[in-house]
């Protein structure tokens, strides 16, 4: 059988396919990268923590740069933009929700202060 | 086992997302657990904007740094991210040792990834025993009710926040309300705090940066464990790491969770 001299592993489910680890040579390299990039996000966003800008329009350069970083981690450090079609958009899709329930919750804060006064 | 790769992976046969069931099953873990942390950092914005008159500015609250008299804010908790990313990067390293069957590089990195999470842990106590503690003269809920915060670098004076406004209050005038304040407010609990006048902030400070600590311990109780397999050969045996990666992705998703609570709770 071939699987013997390739690396991988089963599923382990009912159809106990083999999944090969497909071994990128250049990976390091790609993973400081990553390293450096966040690092470099990090410490931009102390930097400019007390720039004399637009509170809001920091707010949202903060919220951009976060979702950057995130999209680092979980697509490079935890490998899930070289996962199968299909799985990544399960993962990814339900958290339309998410969006929706900060709509929701932030705009009841905003009223519920504006009732107060 | 299926020799040739099928067409359709809907079409029955076949494992539709080809990966492990126990991978597949972290990954659900870990959205799930996403929706918890999620939940969590929503409700503080809406409580926030409820009292946006009277919320703490988190610069103005975490401003302390090992050996350093002065105000240094949110550099802390940026060397605590830096941390964390940085176990991050051993973690990821350990997995990649592990795709070319080295198993000593394996405990190597996976040693360092303890080690990260070990230090960010003694951050947090760090950081919590100052957040508990708070200043040398806390916070006063003066005779009118209104709440006015202390500088221990700016002895006698008095600081009131009121609607992103600061008002500076010193000399006799400040020596006066002090003497007739109602309350004196020193450090931060579960019932009152001196950053603000809202339990909320001390409260979601406990709740989000506590559960999220306690994963971070969760996460280095299951890389130990993971070090101690490793050391003693049992994937080496097993020809795959494929247990490091799962523990791999769990460490990650701490890493991730962190990089929102340090938007959402010092930076905005």
């Amino acid at each position: 059988m071939a699987e013997e001299h390739k690396h991988g592993y089963y599923t382990g489910d009912i159809h106990n396919q083999f999944v090969e680890e497909h071994h990128v040579p250049g990976i390091k390299k790609t993973i400081w990268k990553t390293f450096w990039i966040l690092l470099g996000v990090t410490i931009f966003e102390v930097a400019i923590a007390f720039a004399p800008l637009n509170k809001e329009l920091l707010q949202w350069i903060f919220v951009v740069l976060t979702i950057v970083k995130s999209a680092y981690i979980v697509g490079i450090f935890m490998h899930l933009f070289h996962e199968q079609f299909t799985f990544k958009y399960t993962i990814l899709l339900p958290f339309i929700l998410i969006v929706y329930l900060i709509f929701i919750a932030l705009a009841e804060g905003v009223y519920l202060f504006d009732i107060a006064k | 086992m299926t020799a040739s790769k099928p067409k359709s992976a809907w079409g029955g046969g076949v494992s539709p997302f080809n990966v492990s069931w126990g991978k597949m099953f972290m990954w659900f873990f870990l959205v799930s657990d996403a929706f918890t942390f999620s939940s969590l950092i929503i409700a503080y914005g809406a409580m926030r904007h409820r009292f946006t008159d009277i919320w703490p500015l988190p610069g103005d609250v975490f401003t302390h740094f090992p050996f350093i008299h002065g105000h240094v804010p949110l550099a802390y908790v940026g060397l605590m991210t830096f941390i964390l990313i940085m176990s991050s990067v051993t973690m990821v390293l350990a997995v990649e040792a592990g795709h070319r069957r080295h198993n000593k590089g394996v405990v190597t990195w996976l040693f360092w990834t303890i080690v990260g999470g070990f230090m960010f842990l003694g951050s947090q106590a760090w950081e919590w025993y100052h957040f508990i503690k708070g200043s040398e003269e806390g916070a006063y809920i003066l005779a009118d009710g209104r709440f006015a915060r202390t500088d221990d670098l700016e002895p006698g004076k008095l600081f009131i926040w009121k609607d992103h406004q600061k008002t500076i209050i010193e000399g006799t005038e400040a020596a006066q309300l002090k003497a007739s304040a109602v309350k004196n407010i020193k450090g931060a609990n579960l019932v009152e705090n001196e950053y603000g006048n809202t339990p909320l902030f001390g409260n979601f400070f406990f709740f989000i940066t506590g559960f999220h600590g306690f994963h971070v311990f969760s996460g280095v109780v299951i890389n130990i464990i993971i070090l101690i397999n490793v050391l003693n050969g049992v994937y080496l045996r097993r020809g795959h790491y494929e247990q490091v990666e799962k523990a791999g992705l769990y460490w990650h998703f701490v890493d991730l969770v962190w990089v929102f609570v340090f938007t959402f709770f010092y930076l905005v």
